[in-house]
């Protein structure tokens, strides 16, 4: 017998792994019958998922890990075992804040150390002048685009929460917004930095792995409650999953995981523009420059989909970092075990395996990372908005 | 209402027919402060301009991820918001997910204010989408007819048959052939086109 699940997803190229899965039958094999849900937004996945009219989503990492801490809505706690894509994101700006960057750079403008300082003179200059802010969309309070352009400014000395605006916007309306001028640029996953690109309304300034080498992005998530009852399933899953993660990588495959990618159904835009993204092979500027970086989406290459607990511990020490919820002790634990290695390597039968080589976040400023002690890793970070444990 | 005064609501919805119908109900209910917003461009300004005591969004509106910034004290936000549905109410959650209508409530109203204005809009997104199935079954009916009496015309011009008698032979066909009298004079449609 078929076991019939409902699967929602937000129209991203970093939900590959789940669509492949579905669309190519690796998930039938296992045997699943999967419908897949296109949805809006990331408040209706995550609903969806809470109150069970999806058994599984393709999630934002921090979300996950908000669910289960009950920041920011109802607490449902959710475990991910799988990871959909590590990086992806890019941070795109307008053409004059471009400019106004590339006047007060020194060093090398793929360095975000001298972006960041570059950009914290031109906030300073607009802000002697009496000028606006400057105003950057990001898509969810807990997304990793929010933490990264945050991560990013507060480096080149910018306090994000005081010196510009931080706005929440839908991917498909950022080229827009950019265009006619309500945001000076914006951080977002893929496609939509390359259509920003493509329409000539917006340059890209950094991959996201320019700030992080390794950022966990999207999982596979799943109501705790659910996979501790079916947990043959959630294994069915994660091996489909796996299996589809593994396919996309292989570089004959990619041309057909960018036609199926790019069918109205799934993500909808041209295959040609989801290849290049695939091979990390991306257009910059509306000139044609081409950047390429084979980490700008990591799917199934270099241990990506295992779920990394160092890599949920980062998010979370960006939520204490940022005042979205106080630290704990049990907090971090909490946050820590939504990213299930585990149920991982329990269903790839890869447990009790060697020890696998632990892998760094490869932040490119402050300290190294250190899961362990995330309260005094976040002593290092001068600009931030920690509430004050009384 | 009682004595307190009635609530400002903000209904955000692409679809105006919808929000109008929303609004009307509400209305109906005694809700006098209604306040329409189409325009998802500066949204949160809006929002801010307004501000209301309860948020009304549609689901399919992708705006709704603008709002779930509102949670977040930050310096822009005046007063946190909170969902409206608390957490034991998961039956609340689930007719309005199932309704494709979300509900906030900004702090400071009373939570058992906000039941009846919910349950309102439920009832009234749900009513809506009935309309629109009933007009788009009445729509692709209408469409059908054309393509008969289209696939009719044919029929009597190359066989030289009467309007009944053409009829009569789209019928027995799809009889025989076990599909609707849409189908086959479709393929009567599609076949005078291919042999023009």
């Amino acid at each position: 017998m078929k076991e019939t699940l409902q699967i929602g997803f937000i129209p991203l190229i970093d939900a590959a792994a789940l669509l492949v899965a579905v669309d190519k039958g690796f998930t039938a094999a296992e045997g699943l019958d999967v419908t897949l849900v296109r949805e809006v937004s990331w408040s209706n996945v995550r609903d969806k998922l809470n109150i069970g009219l999806f058994d599984a989503a393709h999630l934002l990492a921090p979300v996950a890990i908000a669910s289960s801490l009950g920041l920011g809505h109802i607490k449902v706690p959710i475990v991910a075992p799988f990871n959909l894509g590590l990086n992806g994101n890019a941070i795109t700006v307008s053409s004059a804040l471009h400019t106004a960057i590339m006047v007060e750079i020194d060093g090398d403008p793929f360095d975000p150390m001298a972006t960041a300082t570059a950009l914290s003179r031109v906030v300073a200059k607009r802000h002697k002048n009496g000028a606006e802010p400057l105003t950057f969309g990001m898509t969810f309070p807990f997304s990793t685009h929010n933490y990264q352009l945050r991560f990013w400014m507060a480096a080149g000395g910018i306090d994000p929460d005081e010196d510009v605006r931080l706005v929440v916007l839908p991917p498909p309306f950022m080229a827009d917004s950019i265009a006619g001028g309500q945001v000076d640029g914006f951080c977002v996953g893929a496609p939509w930095n390359s259509i920003a690109v493509d329409r000539g309304v917006g340059r890209i300034l950094h991959f996201g792995s320019d700030i992080l080498r390794r950022a966990a992005e999207k999982v596979l998530a799943i109501r705790e409650g659910w996979s501790e009852k079916n947990p043959q399933i959630v294994a069915a899953l994660v091996r489909a999953a796996h299996r589809a993660a593994e396919f996309i990588e292989e570089p004959q495959n990619r041309l057909e995981v960018a036609r199926i990618l790019a069918r109205a159904e799934y993500v909808g835009v041209d295959a040609e523009l989801i290849l290049r993204t695939l091979e990390g092979r991306l257009k910059i500027s509306a000139d044609g420059t081409i950047r390429e970086n084979h980490r700008y989406l990591l799917v199934g290459r270099q241990d990506a989909p295992r779920p990394d607990p160092t890599q949920a511990a980062w998010l979370y020490a960006q939520m204490v970092r940022w005042g979205q919820t106080e630290m704990s002790r049990e907090g971090l634990i909490t946050a820590r075990g939504v990213f299930r290695s585990d149920i991982y390597d329990h269903a790839l039968g890869s447990e009790g395996r060697p020890a696998r080589a632990s892998h760094p976040v490869g932040a490119f400023a402050g300290p190294a990372f250190d899961p362990e002690d995330v309260a005094g890793h976040l002593t290092s970070f001068p600009i931030g908005r920690q509430k004050k444990s009384v | 209402m009682g004595a307190e005064s009635s609530p400002k609501i903000a209904i955000v919805d692409e679809s105006p027919i919808r929000a109008a119908i929303l609004e009307e109900g509400l209305r109906e209910a005694g809700y006098t402060e209604v306040v329409r917003i189409s325009e998802m461009q500066s949204l949160l300004s809006r929002i801010y301009a307004l501000d209301p005591d309860v948020i009304v969004i549609d689901l399919e509106n992708p705006s709704r991820d603008i709002l779930e910034q509102m949670f977040q004290v930050s310096r822009a936000v005046r007063r946190p918001i909170a969902m409206f549905v608390d957490q034991s109410d998961t039956a609340s959650i689930q007719a309005s997910v199932d309704a494709g209508v979300s509900a906030y409530i900004v702090d400071g109203l009373k939570k058992e204010r906000l039941k009846p204005i919910l349950d309102l809009c439920i009832s009234r997104f749900n009513a809506f989408s009935r309309l629109q199935d009933e007009l788009d079954r009445t729509k692709s009916a209408l469409e059908e007819r054309k393509v008969i009496d289209r696939a009719k015309g044919i029929l009597m011009k190359l066989k030289g048959l009467t309007e009944e008698e053409a009829y009569v032979l789209l019928r027995s066909t799809a009889m025989r052939e076990k599909k609707k009298i849409g189908e086959i004079a479709q393929s009567i449609l599609t076949a005078s086109e291919l042999l023009k």
